[in-house]
């Protein structure tokens, strides 16, 4: 038998090992993935969405504050850098797509990032929003780890920008099938090219999951964006600026 | 396994140093992606065989992480926990601006890509 103190000596040592958090935040994305693959990749069921949800629910109930959570899924958050590089990967191997498609690729670049950023912008702007949350909103397209820079380059909150970035991903991973389709795009290029610009890395795994020829072209655009945001992002906010 | 880490690894921290180091403004991953495609490139082009391969260290690590790339935003998204407070008290700027923004640019993006993918392809042969 297990006394209460021993279990609240068990859990002492748990809540200040990074070693619960990590292992509870991959177990979490296991089996909301699993839901995922259940309902047929059904776009409403977004496995970042659910990690994210249960997580956050965990984390009220048991009163645990976000620094000691990401003390142990920092090892998972830090990924993303390397995640990030290895889209080079599958850009390599559809090379010769990609070279074939360049004026396209560009030109929906050029007209997408700006695109991005200033209708989230006017938007918030129309419902009176503070500067504080539309300088948070500018690089919400781009994947969090460059958007987290930009946000700080440009005078955003950072952590408030990560929200929204994940909040974006999830919104476009969502939209982009039921958009596509009711669209009439049968191009996977295309469709994987506005999902990974408007909807970085979630937007690319949702790409991933429906075709590989999208995927590719969702984490280039994901990777283009992060540079072309980073780039006009000033220029944005001199434009917004009163 | 390792090698294939060590790689992306690798990428990234020379991508990290020019960015900070010499103040470009292309963000350290970005730049860790054209170093990847150049290493590729150049490998590719001395063996004459593909190096990003499926069953190669690289390949193997690279699609790996690409297939579990939302679990990576989990953590980051659980944040949302620390600013409940400023996103709800604007929920509906927020909610409205966020897929108002993401409808309007996917739309736009994928409309210009495939004018222009019709242009170039209808050019050659009129």
């Amino acid at each position: 038998m297990t006394a209460p103190a021993d279990l609240f000596h068990l859990w002492v040592y748990l809540a200040a090992s990074p070693l619960l958090w990590l292992t509870v935040t991959i177990g979490v994305y296991l089996m909301a993935q699993q839901a995922s693959v259940l309902s047929g990749n059904n776009p409403l069921v977004n496995p970042v969405l659910i990690s994210i949800v249960t997580i956050v629910l965990l984390l009220i109930v048991t009163k645990t504050d976000y620094r000691v959570y990401f003390a142990g899924a920092q090892f998972v958050h830090f990924t993303l850098g390397p995640a990030t590089v290895a889209l080079g990967v599958p850009l390599y191997r559809n090379r010769a797509l990609v070279r074939s498609a360049a004026l396209p690729i560009i030109a929906a670049l050029l007209v997408g990032a700006p695109t991005a950023m200033l209708s989230a912008v006017w938007i918030a702007s129309a419902f009176g929003a503070p500067m504080t949350l539309k300088l948070a909103l500018i690089p919400k397209s781009v994947t969090a780890g460059i958007a987290m820079g930009i946000a700080r380059q440009i005078g955003g909150d950072p952590t408030l920008t990560a929200v929204f970035v994940i909040a974006t991903g999830i919104i476009g991973a969502i939209m982009v099938t039921p958009l596509m389709n009711l669209l009439g795009i049968r191009d996977y290029a295309a469709r994987g090219f506005a999902a990974g610009l408007a909807a970085h890395g979630i937007g690319t795994a949702r790409a991933f999951q429906v075709d590989d020829v999208a995927g590719a072209f969702a984490g280039l655009a994901m990777a283009l964006n992060g540079l072309m945001t980073a780039v006009a992002a000033p220029l944005i906010l001199a434009l917004i600026r009163p | 396994m390792l090698q294939g880490f060590f790689i992306l690894l690798a990428c990234q921290l020379v991508g990290e140093s020019i960015s900070r180091g010499l103040h470009v403004p292309i963000p350290g991953p970005v730049l860790g992606i054209m170093l990847l495609l150049l290493l590729l490139g150049v490998r590719g082009w001395q063996t004459g065989e593909d190096p990003a391969r499926q069953d190669t260290a690289l390949g193997f690590a690279s699609d790996g992480l690409l297939r579990n790339l939302g679990l990576l935003f989990v953590p980051a998204g659980v944040g949302i926990v620390q600013s409940f407070h400023l996103v709800l008290s604007n929920g509906v700027a927020v909610i409205v601006a966020l897929i108002g923004s993401s409808l309007i640019t996917m739309v736009v993006t994928v409309f210009v890509f495939r004018l222009v993918s019709r242009a170039v392809s209808a050019g050659p042969a009129a």
